[in-house]
């Protein structure tokens, strides 16, 4: 390579294409770069390409083009079982005629490790998802949790440079994933390891990753660290998919540096251009509901509009209003329980406003549905 | 109303609960047992009671009581150790039970009975049947003796004497190549005479190689069905159970087609020069040929267990041990076969079962060297009627199938096999 490379990335796809039938692909051109360390989230619907590359990753898969490099080593031609690659499946792929404590000397058997070291890092692997005691038991007498722990313990026992998560919490219920996300978490900070972390759950990947990749229709849409990828939506589709989002259809009509004015049913809205093109062009503007004033005071925002209130649902810490507003029913509005507003009644009419930088113009690609 | 013990627990109107419980229960219990009543019955009668008589008929030895009822009375005092032959009385009964049994036509069946124990009885039944209505008076020894002389050989009223209880060891012996001696002790029977336990040694090892041919032809087919897209291991379901809608007849002749001396895959040998056109190979009516016809016929009871078996085994299995580190043939066999044992041993043991009481085929491919116990029980059933050896070996074959599933409920437990 000409270009001098500061530091070669552990794990880079290198313009991977993945086809299964050779008329469609499933992975387009993408490139990708995780560091040492890093705990990178692949996101995405169904069908957007997110397990696909995983599975190219740990070598069950072949990619159509392009090269996959591991450590600065292609691993195209490398099998699943030479690429030193822990893997936590979505249904765990615990051996069921195994013990635990037989699934987790396993993959230290196969590397013909010494008796009394296989005996030291299984108990050190239980020990560490907290597990000791339970080596005697099968997969079947645990419980989904307690099951979840030894696949992750499985996967990290034999000290891999990477590890591949695949959904793995999917099967688990809301209480028990959110407590086996912090787990995964801290077991992941403690060993420094480098975690690929696929999940159709943006929830699970805002609160895990240092990095996400939101993938849609093979496509990375947008890369960047969970607090980015909420704040700063580069296209629509990133927007609509991760967190509550309003969407304003609208034609740009003045274009003023890094901000723009855009004509939407009923007024002009100011909003901070992103990604929309110039003059003329028909752009959507995103804004998080929690971003809106009601009742702002006058000349704090730029944009402040009248609104017919169409529904409220009360949630304890907020209230959640639907309101009608710029030719948008289904404008939503979080006002926060703080005592500083006034309540609000369905059917009476009031002033929501908003900054300029908070609502982003994005592009139309004509693919997205209008209206849904 | 029982007494309620303190601390029971009681519904709401004071009934102890378990009472009510079990009242609760009986409707839908009643309405099970309506639902299973007539296969029961059907079994019942089709299955379970046949069986029975089998086991009654493999031990019943009432005809020789019940025909001679005057001489078996008239022995009770004999004793077979003595030496010396029964006495007066006895003569004197046996003329009065042959002629007695000249009119109903039962001793010569005794003879036949007798004659399974001992060469010789059924002739010597039926030429006193026919001579023993001239004798009218004393002395009644001299004059049997005289009708024929064997009637004073005392290895005759010992075996009458044995043979007279109700029930009898003998078919039993007979099926496993031993005897009772004239003595009473006992032995193996002759050489030349020994059959049953050769052809129960050869129908369990032929069944253990038809078993295992069976597996290793069906366990890779089966791999692949439960691997392949659904579109490929339909077809291939198909052609696995395409031999197993036609009839058994049509296949196994079809096998003689092809198998014969002038048959197919001879003429295709001789043809491309393989083999001499005076060496074609004989695979038919041998052991080869019920080997070959059987294990074709019994393959899908293999293959359908092994494929519901591993088609509940998850891909991510063998994904999880290969990215553990294991190659593929590792893998395999550390995590994939392990869990296929359900479906191995559900296999195996349908078709060992199946193959040690298999009848048809053997008999139309086996020749002499192919022919299995079944065989020789139905030889026993048709030909020779002799009903109690038949049944001897028949529950002989079934202890040996009840001890399988014994031995594998043991080793495996019945309840991990899975059908299907």
């Amino acid at each position: 390579m000409s270009a001098p490379a500061p530091r070669e990335a552990f794990v880079r796809f290198a313009d991977v294409q993945k086809s299964y039938d050779g008329e469609t692909l499933v992975v387009k051109n993408l490139d990708l770069e995780i560091d040492r360390g890093e705990f990178l989230t692949m996101l995405g619907p169904s069908g957007s390409g997110k397990t696909t590359c995983l599975m190219m990753l740990a070598g069950f898969e072949t990619a159509t083009y392009g090269d996959i490099f591991l450590d600065g080593r292609s691993i195209n031609n490398v099998a699943p079982h030479r690429r030193d690659i822990g893997m936590v499946f979505q249904n765990y792929a615990l051996f069921p005629h195994m013990t635990v404590h037989e699934n987790l000397a396993f993959p230290l058997e196969v590397r013909k490790l010494g008796k009394a070291e296989v005996e030291e890092r299984v108990a050190r692997a239980l020990d560490m998802v907290e597990l000791t005691g339970f080596g005697s038991r099968r997969p079947a007498q645990l419980s989904g949790g307690q099951q979840q722990r030894v696949a992750v313990a499985r996967a990290l026992v034999f000290e891999p440079k990477l590890v591949l998560m695949d959904e793995p919490l999917g099967a688990l219920d809301k209480q028990l994933r959110e407590q086996m996300q912090f787990e995964i978490r801290h077991i992941h900070e403690r060993l420094g390891v480098t975690v690929v972390y696929v999940t159709h759950d943006q929830g699970e990947a805002l609160t895990m990753s240092d990095r996400i990749a939101v993938f849609n229709d093979g496509v990375i849409q947008q890369i960047s660290t969970p607090e980015g990828l909420y704040e700063r939506p580069e296209n629509v589709f990133v927007a609509q998919f991760i967190g509550e989002n309003n969407r304003l259809l609208g034609t740009v009509a003045e274009r003023n540096g890094d901000l723009c004015s855009v004509t939407v049913e009923g007024g002009l809205v100011q909003a901070l251009a992103v990604s929309c093109g110039g003059r003329g062009e028909a752009t959507i503007l995103s804004l998080r509901p929690e971003r809106v004033t009601v009742a702002p005071e006058a000349g704090s925002c730029p944009n402040v509009f009248d609104a017919v209130v169409e529904e409220l649902i009360y949630l304890g810490d907020h209230v959640r209003s639907r309101l009608r507003l710029l030719g948008d029913e289904e404008f939503i509005v979080k006002v926060p329980n703080s005592g500083m507003h006034r309540p609000m009644h369905v059917g009476e009419t009031v002033q929501v406003g908003w900054s300029a930088e908070d609502c982003r113009a994005l592009d139309s690609p004509p693919s997205f549905p209008a209206a849904n | 109303m029982a007494a309620i013990a303190p601390g029971q627990l009681t519904t709401a109107d004071g009934t102890p609960l378990k009472v009510s419980f079990a009242r609760a229960l009986r409707r839908s219990r009643l309405k099970a047992l309506g639902l299973v009543l007539p296969l029961f019955a059907f079994l019942l009668i089709t299955f379970l009671v046949p069986i029975g008589d089998m086991l009654f008929r493999s031990v019943e030895n009432q005809l020789v009581g019940r025909v001679l009822h005057r001489t078996v009375a008239a022995l009770a005092d004999w004793d077979p150790a003595s030496g010396e032959l029964p006495g007066e009385p006895v003569f004197e009964a046996l003329v009065a039970d042959f002629v007695e049994g000249r009119e109903n036509r039962t001793t010569g069946r005794v003879g036949v009975r007798l004659n399974y124990e001992l060469g010789g009885m059924s002739s010597l039944f039926r030429k006193t049947g026919r001579r023993a209505k001239r004798i009218r008076e004393a002395p009644y020894r001299a004059a049997m003796i005289a009708i024929d002389e064997r009637w004073g050989n005392l290895d005759v009223w010992r075996l009458v004497k044995r043979e007279s209880d109700a029930y009898t060891a003998s078919y039993y012996l007979a099926a496993v190549d031993l005897r009772f001696t004239a003595e009473g002790s006992i032995a193996r029977q002759e050489e030349e005479r020994q059959i049953y336990l050769r052809l129960f040694g050869r129908t369990l090892w032929l069944s253990l190689i038809i078993t295992t041919l069976c597996l290793l032809l069906g366990y890779p087919i089966s791999y692949l069905m439960a691997t392949l897209p659904v579109r490929t291991s339909n077809l291939l379901m198909i052609m696995v159970l395409l031999p197993f809608w036609t009839s058994l007849l049509v296949r196994t002749t079809c096998w003689i087609a092809l198998l014969q001396q002038q048959g197919v895959i001879n003429d295709l040998l001789v043809w491309t020069g393989l083999i001499g056109e005076d060496n074609r190979l004989s695979m038919i009516h041998n052991r080869t040929g019920t080997i070959i016809a059987m294990t074709h016929i019994l393959l899908p009871f293999m293959v359908l267990p092994l494929y519901s078996v591993m088609k509940t085994i998850p891909p991510s299995y063998m994904r999880a041990a290969r990215s553990l580190g294991a190659n593929p043939f590792t893998a395999f066999v550390r995590v994939y076969m392990p869990n296929t044992a359900a479906g191995v041993g559900a296999g195996s043991i349908l078709v060992f079962i199946i193959a040690i009481g298999y009848y048809i085929t053997p008999a139309l491919v086996g020749g002499t060297s192919g022919t299995l116990i079944s065989n020789f029980i139905a030889h026993h059933m048709q030909v020779s009627l002799n009903w109690g050896l038949a049944a001897a070996l028949g529950a002989l074959l079934l202890a040996a199938v009840l001890a399988l599933y014994v031995l594998y409920d043991k080793l495996v437990g019945i309840d991990n096999m899975r059908l299907g």
